[in-house]
């Protein structure tokens, strides 16, 4: 393998790992703040996807389609969390479970029945169709947006959570929910917006996903699983944990899926070395989360 | 006395109801939720049609279909099967679309002497070694569509071919389908995890290789990714791409677009196929469904089809299982792709054709028939399986 080809899986592996951070990081908060395990997270993630692919041929602008996709997600997050969620903050975690299980169905169903079963049509804008040239590597262009977009959100929750008041109070309510109740924080307000913020967040990595990715029913457990993976080894609650866990997924699978099946090619014949390498490749970011949680049972920056 | 009278009044009554009245329990079990659902659907969709067309009555008979959900996991599948036997009591189980699940649910299915008529899964196994009385393939064995790609491939004098599949039977069966026809180098042979999303790594080692064409078999949203993801690297034009009918079926062009336009693929079945049921069908779906119909949707209602053909011949006794096996296995039907005969372990000889993705007058991205690669094709595993 040259030196080029392992430059370009590393940008593969980064791709997909800030694509994880999109989904982790509102998981996340939503967990370490409002102590509510969101199934239904994925859910969000789909809606976002779905609704820019039907509005791009509407407002026929990418950007434009993304951005009120992504505004509309959070918006139906605030609802969903108003009209479903809100009661079940002081049950116990099966419940919540059971509770945004059910959301994920309705979800589906109601997807299926407005926009139909078979997946729809989404391409990216015309001037990230094709590739970019960098340095003799051809990378496609969509890709490098993605990865641009997904630093510079990370930069942003950065700022917002290390620099402003809402970050102050998102911060405390990880580390110590009871306090800042005590304190007389507007509590049920500050629990619509994170919950928002997650949902347009997810919103986001749909839309962005869309173009690369098939927009179909049942696309938010997918990625989903991967994203449980993400905050376990990062630790629940913590976004610098939800960073490091989705870039070390994302370059784990990645390197995974291009280097096994080559080893495997020194010792056994070609069908063999692939399929055995496929079959560990798929392990291996289980195998990760197992080592990682062996070592540091609460995850890598856990915020408890 | 009234008493004992009125109990042998009923236990007659019970014993007189005639064979012919049997009501034909169909159990649909197919995947109607997750990233494969559009596959399960469609076939649902094709086998209500061809119900609808037979007056709600296939063979004559009153006919009731028990739909399940199998999430296309084989565990559940394998539930769903026991309850279609135990409790349904259904004389017919249908709708898988997955070969790994009818590989699972057959043992249940055959040990309950319940008729197993797949109208997609076309294992090798089944169709070898392991062949078996009650399972019947209404489609096709996995092999065929991929071998008809194979030999154009070889005919075309491509020398340097990269394979691509999902790492589950079907995977393995199709690549091991195209390469009985292919003659050349293969650049690489690649197996991928089921329901994988991302394919840039894999992409990436393909470029690597260089080869001079590709062949994949990416069902359903595997192949919606690929597609995407091969023209976003700047691969679709500078590599020719090749795959059966599944990875380029209408399923997946509503969603790819014009990213698959040109592309080559084989199928038992093509939307423009030129006989008079096709035709009706074709209309009679896009004006029921408001889409053009898939391959999945055609088999779903060529299986039925078949179904109603067997239960005919035999008047609708469906108590008798030799009898109605044998009218299975003899069935001639007005199937939607032409002349379609079973060979002796129940899967079917039939014409593959050749297909390519064009735009289509109103627009809408479809197939086409371009050549027919085989006529009356048989599949390879015929003289493995013990059934004479």
């Amino acid at each position: 393998m040259d030196a080029l080809l392992l430059v370009e899986q590393g940008l593969n592996g980064l791709q997909l790992g800030v694509m994880l951070f999109l989904m982790a990081a509102g998981l996340t908060l939503v967990f370490g703040i409002m102590d509510l395990i969101n199934l239904a997270h994925g859910t969000f993630y789909m809606v976002g996807a779905y609704l820019t692919a039907a509005l791009v041929p509407v407002l026929d602008s990418f950007p434009l389609a993304l951005a009120a996709a992504v505004l509309l997600t959070a918006l139906l997050g605030l609802v969903v969390e108003a009209v479903a969620l809100r009661t079940l903050y002081r049950r116990d975690h099966l419940d919540q479970v059971l509770a945004t299980f059910g959301l994920i169905l309705f979800f589906n169903e109601l997807v299926k029945i407005v926009f139909g079963p078979v997946p729809i049509f989404l391409n990216p804008p015309a001037a990230l169709a094709g590739t970019v040239d960098l340095f003799g590597l051809k990378y496609p262009a969509f890709r490098l947006a993605i990865l641009v977009v997904g630093i510079a959100v990370a930069v942003f929750l950065w700022l917002l959570i290390a620099r402003t008041r809402i970050g102050m109070l998102i911060r405390a309510g990880a580390t110590n929910r009871e306090m800042v109740m005590a304190l007389g924080v507007d509590v049920r307000l500050l629990f619509g917006l994170v919950f928002a913020l997650g949902c347009g967040l997810a919103g986001l990595a749909g839309a962005m996903a869309g173009p690369v990715l098939a927009v179909q029913v049942g696309m938010g457990e997918q990625i989903l699983i991967l994203t449980f993976v993400v905050i376990v080894i990062g630790g629940i609650g913590s976004i610098r944990g939800a960073l490091a866990g989705a870039l070390l997924v994302g370059m784990v699978d990645t390197l995974g899926r291009a280097l096994l099946p080559a080893a495997f090619r020194l010792v056994m014949d070609a069908a063999n070395a692939s399929a055995a390498g496929a079959a560990l490749a798929s392990m291996a970011i289980y195998v990760l989360m197992a080592v990682v949680l062996a070592i540091r049972p609460k995850g890598l920056f856990p915020a408890h | 006395m009234t008493r004992n009278l009125l109990t042998l009044a009923s236990a007659l009554a019970l014993l007189a109801t005639p064979a012919a009245a049997d009501t034909l329990k169909i159990g649909m079990i197919t995947t109607l939720s997750g990233p494969g659902a559009g596959l399960g659907i469609d076939i649902r969709d094709g086998f209500a049609l061809a119900v609808e067309h037979a007056g709600g009555k296939l063979g004559g008979q009153d006919t009731q279909v028990i739909e399940a959900d199998d999430q296309q996991k084989p565990d559940v599948a394998v539930g769903l099967a026991n309850r279609m036997v135990e409790r349904d009591r259904v004389q017919v189980v249908t709708g898988v679309v997955w070969s790994n699940l009818a590989l699972a649910m057959l043992p249940t299915l055959a040990g309950g002497q319940t008729f197993f008529i797949s109208p997609n899964a076309g294992p090798s196994q089944l169709a070898g070694a392991q062949c078996n009385p009650y399972f019947f393939n209404a489609a096709y064995q996995n092999d065929q569509i991929h071998e008809a790609v194979g030999k154009h491939v070889q005919d075309e004098g491509f020398k340097k071919v990269y394979l691509m599949a999902p790492n589950y039977p079907a995977g393995k069966d199709g690549l091991a389908g195209f390469k009985r026809y292919y003659k050349g180098a293969v650049a690489g042979e690649v197996y991928t995890q089921v329901g994988q999303l991302d394919y840039a790594a894999e992409l990436a080692q393909l470029k690597a290789a260089a080869p001079d064409a590709v062949y994949v078999f990416y069902p359903g949203g595997m192949g919606i990714n690929f597609i995407k993801q091969y023209e976003q690297a700047g691969l679709k034009g500078a590599v020719p791409l090749f795959g059966p009918g599944f990875s380029f079926d209408q399923d997946i062009l509503a969603a790819v677009g014009e990213s698959a336009l040109g592309v080559k693929n084989s199928a038992q079945w093509s939307p423009d196929l030129d006989n008079a049921a096709n035709k009706t069908f074709v209309a009679d779906f896009k004006a029921k469904y408001g889409r053009i119909p898939s391959m999945y949707a055609a088999q779903g209602y060529d299986t039925a089809l078949l179904i109603d053909t067997a239960v005919k011949a035999v008047g609708g006794n469906l108590k008798d299982k030799d009898k109605l096996r044998a009218a299975l296995a003899s069935a001639k039907m007005d199937s939607l792709r032409g002349a379609v005969t079973f060979n002796t372990n129940h899967y079917p000889i039939h014409n593959i054709y050749l297909r390519e993705v064009v735009k289509g007058a109103d627009g809408a991205v479809t197939n086409k028939t371009v050549a027919t690669v085989f006529a009356n094709h048989a599949d390879a595993y015929v003289k493995d399986c013990p059934m004479k």
